[in-house]
């Protein structure tokens, strides 16, 4: 009887579509805890915490952010939004030469800060309208779409900045990206928490979360229902665009600088990773938003894994590859029929065992 | 239907996309982009501009005509490499510079070495924004016998007499002179016994300034028992991965004395790195930065005494460019490689000259009027 129960809580457990990716993490985690024992070590230092595993979590900030963005889109349109880091790059540049004035560096704000954000979200919400527009209403291909921005969004950005780096030495706006005052937790932190929390409550407080998932099942069905299926797929990319947006302007202000050509420079990718080590299928329907944020702590720890392990740079991507490649495979539906089959197998055979 | 509006779209995007491009990288270029160089010659056809039809006709004159293949203007430094060359070619000293801005793109710089050669110019310059896939355009160049002088970057070619000459910076030398002054600044101290640990954060793997840069500290290492690399990793030559490569190797070694940065974008994010973990840089601090190119925002910290060192990588290639076209000119035969002269800067007069095998080079202490007399 309790032996029944125990593998009815054990499946319940194993059955959980963050199990797989739970795992990855804490495997990922525990390599580290062999290599340096001192990874989980969180002291006080200078007044903030300080440790490998604040900077996971700091580092990871950006890429929690654009993998909510890209996990929404992929699950309304079953397609990847690959221009997030071009966009980024946009929402950095409007931001910094807000600020500046048009100068290349400044000292003071030349205008308000609130001012410059807005501007940048709203570049931002722009990029995604596009993006949007072109997928939900002309029915693109959605990597040919978002291929226009991932392409020209850059070009654009060099167009604002003017083709240089736009520094922005005022301690207010490093605050974005560093510390408010005494408080010892990053502010990136608190954005990545923020935009969950936020998209989370309004994916399940209102029925938007239920329409993405049933527009990305079968858009047709949904648009027979009555559910608008262009309006929601148009509003996950602005969603998408303003997100990356709002990375962008976290990412600029670490460098206190608008730097279009590097600012989320491949960072797409990672979020497509972290959504896919989430668990989430990339064909769009049902999707798990803590999945792609666990996806994106994963994909982070690793980055800083390898550089606790001192893995010398020209080998740092064939480890990364390695370790994706294994954790991609253990999540696939193959590799998870073939374990289904074998513990179907096992259960028999102790059937059978227990029949002689 | 649909598509043809998708395609129109898509045309429209990117002309705009291509049109923004032009005119914001490089306000200053006195000659349109690869379009450009075309028009220009074609202009007997009567479509081009007035502009470029009288380009075409001050080109055909006494004035040596010189085509310059740039790659962009992506940074300060590029920026500097243009206005240098536009500043050496100029009508006053008898040439006539074609200027072509390729973008970031080699296709665009293959067109535009092709047009050079319909145009019939003296000389090709080029801006190789890599280094493989020029050999059947430079051979083409080679059969219009039009010399081609290569700046900045190397080509790869199967053949060194494609190319004429080439002008650009010696990095192993800059790792070198880094390597002295470091030297140099212990036996100044009295601590030439005493331990040194090394960081590197190195530049984009394969870049030709990590390979030299870094070639040139591992060198000083093994010229020195007691200096240690204890760690050696990429920053991309992005502040962004410096700091977090600095952050990192901050946490595994607690008794840091150099870091030595490939560029200063690296070096700003190693500083924001070690100072958030309650260290100081400088002479009078922790740990000391070593930082290469000498942009100007660079140079700002090291007058304030955050970089301790910073050797130049100078981008005024065009007098050099201009005394080959001379010595050409003249029927000679000018050297194979010629580097241009590079400068070290440092926040500190403790060492006044670094000698290396490239020669003896003054140390310049950083000072407002420095950094206000500086082209760029």
């Amino acid at each position: 009887m309790t032996d029944q129960k125990k593998t009815s809580t054990w499946k319940k457990i194993t059955g959980n579509r963050l199990f797989l990716p739970l795992v990855c993490l804490i495997v990922v985690l525990l390599l580290n805890v062999i290599k340096t024992p001192s990874f989980f070590q969180v002291s006080i230092r200078n007044g903030v915490l300080y440790g490998y595993i604040i900077d996971v979590i700091n580092r990871a900030s950006e890429l929690v952010i654009l993998a909510v963005g890209m996990t929404l889109v992929t699950a309304s349109s079953g397609g990847q939004d690959i221009s997030v880091g071009a966009v980024m790059a946009v929402a950095a540049a409007v931001c910094c030469q807000i600020l500046s004035g048009g100068q290349v560096s400044t000292n003071v704000f030349q205008n308000p800060l609130i001012l410059a954000i807005i501007a940048a979200l709203a570049a931002s919400a722009a990029c995604g309208a596009f993006n949007g527009f072109l997928v939900a209403k002309l029915h693109i291909q959605p990597m040919v779409a978002t291929l226009i921005l991932y392409t020209a969004g850059r070009g654009i950005a060099q167009l604002i900045t003017q083709g240089q780096i736009t520094y922005i030495r005022v301690e207010t706006y490093q605050v974005l990206g560093n510390y408010i005052g005494k408080c010892p937790i990053p502010t990136p932190v608190f954005f990545a928490i923020g935009t969950v929390l936020i998209v989370y409550l309004v994916l399940k407080k209102t029925a938007l979360g239920l329409y993405i998932e049933s527009v990305g099942i079968n858009g047709n069905a949904s648009r027979l229902v009555g559910l608008n299926s262009t309006m929601i797929k148009f509003l996950t990319y602005v969603m998408c665009g303003v997100l990356a947006g709002i990375a962008g302007i976290v990412a600029s202000s670490r460098i206190y600088s608008a730097d279009a050509n590097n600012i989320g420079l491949n960072l797409e990718m990672d979020a497509i990773l972290a959504v896919a080590l989430g668990g989430n299928f990339l064909g769009g329907g049902k999707f798990s938003l803590m999945g792609s944020v666990i996806g994106a702590f994963t994909i982070q720890a690793l980055t800083t894994t390898l550089y606790a392990m001192n893995v010398s740079a020209d080998q740092l991507p064939v480890y990364k590859a390695i370790v994706v490649v294994v954790i991609v495979c253990l999540q696939s539906p193959v590799v998870k029929k073939i374990s289904a089959d074998w513990r179907a197998k096992r259960k028999l055979a102790g059937i059978e065992g227990r029949g002689f | 239907m649909k598509k043809k509006i998708v395609s129109f779209v898509l045309c429209t995007v990117m002309a705009a996309a291509l049109a923004g491009c032009g005119s914001g990288g490089d306000g200053s270029t006195s000659t349109a982009a690869s379009g450009g160089g075309s028009s220009a010659a074609s202009s007997s056809a009567g479509s081009s501009s007035s502009a470029s039809s009288k380009e075409e006709d001050t080109g055909s004159g006494d004035a040596i005509t010189v085509g310059f293949s740039q790659v962009g203007a992506e940074s300060d430094w590029r920026t500097a490499n243009s206005a240098s060359m536009k500043e050496t070619f100029v009508e006053a000293n008898g040439y006539h510079l074609i200027f072509d801005d390729a973008q970031q793109k080699q296709e665009n710089q293959i067109t535009a070495i092709r047009n050079f050669i319909q145009q019939e110019v003296d000389y090709i310059v080029l801006a190789p924004v890599t280094e493989t896939g020029w050999d059947t355009v430079l051979k083409e160049a080679q059969d219009a016998d039009i010399p081609v002088i290569i700046v900045d970057r190397m080509v790869d070619v199967s053949d060194d007499s494609l190319y004429t000459a080439w002008v650009g910076s010696n990095f192993r030398a800059e790792g070198d002179k880094a390597v002295t002054w470091l030297d140099e600044y212990y036996k100044s101290k009295g601590m030439e016994n005493e331990e040194v640990n090394i960081v590197n954060i190195q530049g984009t793997i394969g870049a030709s300034a990590q390979i030299g840069r870094t070639e040139g500290l591992e060198a000083g290492i093994e010229a020195h028992s007691n200096w240690n690399m204890v760690a050696q990793q990429t920053g991309e030559f992005t502040q962004a991965k410096g700091q977090e490569v600095m952050e990192s190797v901050l946490k595994q070694h607690d008794d840091i004395d150099v870091v030595y940065c490939e560029n200063d974008n690296e070096a700003f994010g190693a500083i924001d790195a070690i100072e958030a973990a309650g260290k100081t840089v400088g002479i009078d601090g922790d740990i000391l930065v070593v930082s290469f190119d000498s942009t100007n925002a660079g140079l700002t910290d090291t007058m304030s005494g955050k970089i301790t060192l910073n050797v130049e990588c100078n981008p005024l290639h065009g007098p050099r460019v201009q005394e080959i076209i001379e010595k050409l000119e003249a029927g000679e035969t000018p050297d194979k490689q010629a580097f241009v002269d590079e400068e070290v800067f440092a926040a500190t007069d403790v060492v006044k000259s670094v000698k290396t095998d490239a020669g003896s080079f003054d140390v310049t202490v950083v000072t407002q009027d420095v950094l206000d007399n500086r082209a760029y």
